[in-house]
């Protein structure tokens, strides 16, 4: 299947809606859990989302990939019940096991029937994998390699090496550099009393976040949060990250064997909390964060046949995520593309969108804000975000509003306070030259 | 093919807790179906024509899917870019995608905004200008995609090398996105030759689902799509695929790091829903297969034996051509792609000697039964099966029906299916040679072809 746009907007802003209302429930479990709930019994569906602070931002010096391969190792031997038996066990009920993983987070998610047979079941499993995982020696061997497999594999793929090479100039010594797979070295060095380690003291009550939604009342929603929290232990929320400093401008060149440059622009951007949250995302939209709607689309691709997919996006995490903007162009042509991606760029920052494209951004945003919270899981995402990130609980419900208050000026000063147009990190993979 | 037909309806009861499925074909041939969903306050509308890569011609392969980026660029009364833009003013999201039997274009909006979607949609089923000057730019966009999707990606070529061998009359040999040679050679006239063999209303099927009525779903396609005029269409030659009598073997040489192997045995696919049985048992082989963490494949070659990385099973019932029974793998390190084949074929000689277990059975049937309730999540997924089956010829009811028929799959239909299908004579394997990343020899810079407008 071929698909016309991929809209490659990392959607880094969560919306709910003005007619759906939806009501979030929040408590905190006797360990500390933070918890949060939407009951909903239109489809007999469970849905839990387990998160922690564990991602690869986590990882000690020298041990990066310790955060990714304990979060790979939860679900393959728990409790007394191997990697085939867990498999099973929730294959029997149709239940489904899901993993997320990122700098910041680690998370377990489980789907089920709401069923008690099959609800129980699969509940039975995802208590094991969360609080008892017993990271048998030959599983972490095997895992090990696959991991460093998929390294390996990846590094054949040139948007993968842009990528890893722009994190690592944007963040230099910053725990947001390394890629979230780790570095081969370092995995193979990793022992079973590391990856314990790092599970008991992030893998903790005071640490979770646990988001339910679909078919269970109130009361069901708080025995099974206060379950999943009781056994996990109590080790102290960790500490915060330290604040990554502003990038110097670079510009790396690649070689690399692929027919097409993979070119990303960047900056460091912003965080989940900043105040310009919805100025930077509203004017970015008219950037190139809007697919068809964007500039830079219209720039790099409907005017000159340089790309499939150009964008841009802020990507708000715990501290300042990056700014990125990225096209791939046949080798010949690169400098040409990233010319006119660096001018959207500059002209962009220079004078800000403009009313039309303004009003354009908002209507299309505001306008498809049901669309972001018509599914059970899209919601769930969105409790487990606002829980991690701690956003306020009416988020959703002021998402429509605060998009609707951003205004031209807003956008002009919030772009010139992030990003600097002379002092850009460059990545092109590919070039010919 | 659909010719003039009156007005036929069929309501058809999808599950117990579901609304029905609402199936009309208007005056001119125009299929409709709804799927009302009132969950929340949103649709999503998708219009489904019956002309994908596979009814093309050689020569001019990746056409159908250059009209679905040509569809976007301006009508007689809409500008180039203006209906995305107006998607997008209303609040929608909109794309489309080609594949080998179809080509569809979609909305998601808010419930109320239904009539827009229908109103652009029928514009440019009927009214689409292809000029010359856009054409030769989203040319230039194509076959960047191409660049990006296939040849950049080993694994992408090695399927499209297999694709080319394995089949040999069947149009499904040739990919979706077009070859490089043909796309550098294809004109807007070609663009516009295709646009006027296929795209009329009796080519095409307009699923809704989301908060909408039905009667108001179809009086909104009568005004839009029902003035649209019926026209005939060229006859479709059958082109079957001729019996293959041994085994195929290609291997890609690429930059990459790490082996990959893609085999695949030519299956049946559902055609008479009620009476074929080999399509539903090979659906739960390769949930057998590959169906969870601890599936055949992973179990033995990934976790067991560790002689792969990864490794799966796949298999689609549903398609307008031939099918296919698909199975790849990485090697793990140290291990070669021939030791990583031979326990591939140790497996699936277990299968066709031994069969599959109960207990094995039983819980692919029970992730059968928890998908269908977790598809109903998503009403995108919904709308997407809909269309898949009707334009593969299947009508709703193969889909209301389809859990009754998994559930009904014996062990033995399972192992007669495995001996049957999955035999040496009938498969291909591809291999991923890798070859070092170093850098190409420098090439003189080329000046890319510049657009000034």
């Amino acid at each position: 299947m071929t698909i016309k746009s991929f809209c490659v907007a990392l959607l880094l802003s969560l919306p709910l809606s003005a007619q759906a209302a939806l009501t979030l429930q929040h408590w905190q479990t006797p360990q500390g859990a933070r918890v949060i709930f939407v009951e909903s019994h239109e489809l007999p569906i469970l849905d839990i989302s387990v998160d922690f602070p564990a991602g690869s931002a986590r990882d000690p010096a020298g041990q990066a990939g310790l955060a990714q391969l304990t979060h790979i190792l939860l679900d393959q031997g728990a409790g007394g019940l191997s990697d085939t038996a867990i498999a099973h066990r929730l294959a029997d009920v149709g239940a489904e096991l899901g993993g997320s993983f990122d700098r910041d987070r680690a998370g377990v998610s489980l789907r089920t029937l709401a069923s008690a047979a099959e609800k129980n079941a699969a509940l039975d499993i995802l208590t094991r994998v969360l609080q008892q995982p017993d990271f048998p020696q030959a599983v972490i061997k095997r895992e090990k390699q696959r991991l460093i497999a998929g390294i390996r594999e990846a590094e054949a793929d040139p948007g993968t090496v842009a990528d890893k090479a722009f994190y690592r100039a944007l963040y230099g010594t910053h725990p947001y550099a390394h890629d979230e797979a780790g570095e081969p070295a370092a995995i193979e060095r990793l022992t079973r009393a590391e990856l314990q380690r790092f599970y008991r003291t992030h893998y903790s009550a005071p640490n979770a976040v646990i988001a339910l939604m679909g078919d269970i009342s109130r009361a069901d929603a708080e025995a099974i949060a206060a379950r999943l929290a009781g056994g996990l232990s109590n080790a102290a929320t960790v500490p915060a990250l330290p604040k990554p400093g502003p990038a110097a401008a670079t510009v790396q060149r690649i070689a690399f064997p692929s027919t097409q440059s993979h070119v990303l622009v960047g900056a460091v951007g912003m965080a989940r909390n900043d105040p310009d949250f919805f100025p930077l995302f509203v004017g970015n939209y008219v950037l190139g964060g809007g697919g068809f709607d964007s500039r830079l689309m219209h720039e790099v691709r409907d005017k000159r046949g340089y790309a499939y997919s150009a964008y841009s996006y802020f990507l708000p995490m715990m501290e300042a995520g990056p700014f990125q903007l990225g096209l791939q162009t046949k080798t010949e042509q690169t400098d040409d593309a990233l010319k006119v991606a660096q001018a959207t760029l500059r002209q962009f920052i220079a004078e800000g969108p403009s009313e039309a494209e303004l009003t354009q951004a908002k209507a299309n945003l505001t306008g498809g804000f049901p669309l972001r919270i018509d599914s059970n899981k899209k919601i769930l995402e969105y409790l487990s975000l606002i829980g991690f990130y701690n956003l306020p609980l009416d988020y959703l419900d002021t998402w429509v509003d605060k998009v609707n208050a951003v205004d031209v000026a807003a956008v002009k000063q919030a772009f010139a306070r992030h990003i600097d147009p002379d002092k850009l990190v460059t990545v092109v993979v590919g070039s010919a030259r | 093919m659909l010719g003039m037909r009156g007005m036929l309806l069929a309501l058809l009861v999808v599950g117990s807790a579901q609304a029905a499925v609402t199936d009309v074909t208007l005056d001119n041939g125009l299929r409709v179906i709804v799927q009302e969903d009132h969950r929340a306050p949103v649709m999503v509308s998708q219009v489904w024509y019956r002309a994908g890569s596979m009814d093309e011609f050689n020569g001019t392969t990746g056409v159908a899917h250059v009209l679905e980026h040509m569809m976007f660029r301006g009508t007689k009364t809409v500008p180039p870019g203006e209906f995305s833009k107006r998607i997008a003013a209303a609040g929608g999201r909109e794309n489309a995608f080609t594949n080998r039997d179809h080509t569809a274009y979609f909305q998601q909006m808010q419930k109320d905004r239904l009539e827009l979607a229908m109103q652009l949609e029928s514009d440019r089923m009927a009214n689409l200008v292809i000029r010359d000057d856009l054409f030769a730019k989203e040319m230039q966009v194509v076959m960047e995609e191409r660049r990006l999707r296939t040849d950049d990606q080993p694994q992408s070529v090695v399927y499209e090398h297999l694709m080319a061998a394995a089949y040999q009359e069947s149009p499904y040999r040739r990919p979706v996105i077009g070859w490089m040679d043909d796309l550098q050679h294809l004109t807007a006239q070609d663009a516009r030759d295709w646009y006027a063999r296929w795209y009329v209303p009796n080519n095409a099927t307009l699923v809704v689902a989301g908060d909408v009525k039905a009667d108001d779903v179809i009086a909104l396609a009568k005004r839009y799509f029902g003035v649209l005029p019926a026209r005939a269409l060229p006859t479709r030659k059958p082109q079957d695929e001729p019996a293959q009598i041994g085994e195929k073997r290609i291997v890609v040489k690429a930059p990459a790091k790490l082996p990959y192997l893609l085999m695949a045995w030519h299956a049946p696919v559902l055609r008479d829903w009620q009476k074929d049985t080999a399509p539903y048992a090979l659906q739960i082989l390769a949930g057998v297969l590959s169906g969870n963490d601890s599936a055949r494949l992973q179990q033995a070659l990934v976790k067991t034996q560790q002689i792969a990385v990864s490794a799966s099973a796949g298999y689609d019932a549903v398609s307008r051509g031939p099918g296919m029974f698909m199975i790849d793998a990485t090697p793990a390190p140290g291990k070669s792609v021939d030791e990583l084949e031979k326990a591939i074929r140790d497996q699936v000689g277990r299968l066709q000697r031994d069969g599959i277990s109960e207990a094995e059975l039983a819980r692919v049937k029970a992730q059968v039964i928890a998908a269908d309730v977790y598809q109903r999540d998503s009403l995108f997924y919904q709308a997407m099966q809909l269309g898949e089956y009707v334009t593969a010829g299947l009508p709703p009811a193969a889909l209301a029906h389809r859990v009754d028929k998994l559930r009904a799959v014996s062990v033995q239909d399972v192992q007669a299916a495995a001996k049957q299908w999955l035999q040496d004579d009938q498969l291909s394997v591809g291999v991923l040679d890798p070859q070092p990343l170093q850098p190409q020899t420098h090439r003189a810079a080329v000046p890319g072809v510049r657009h000034d407008n």
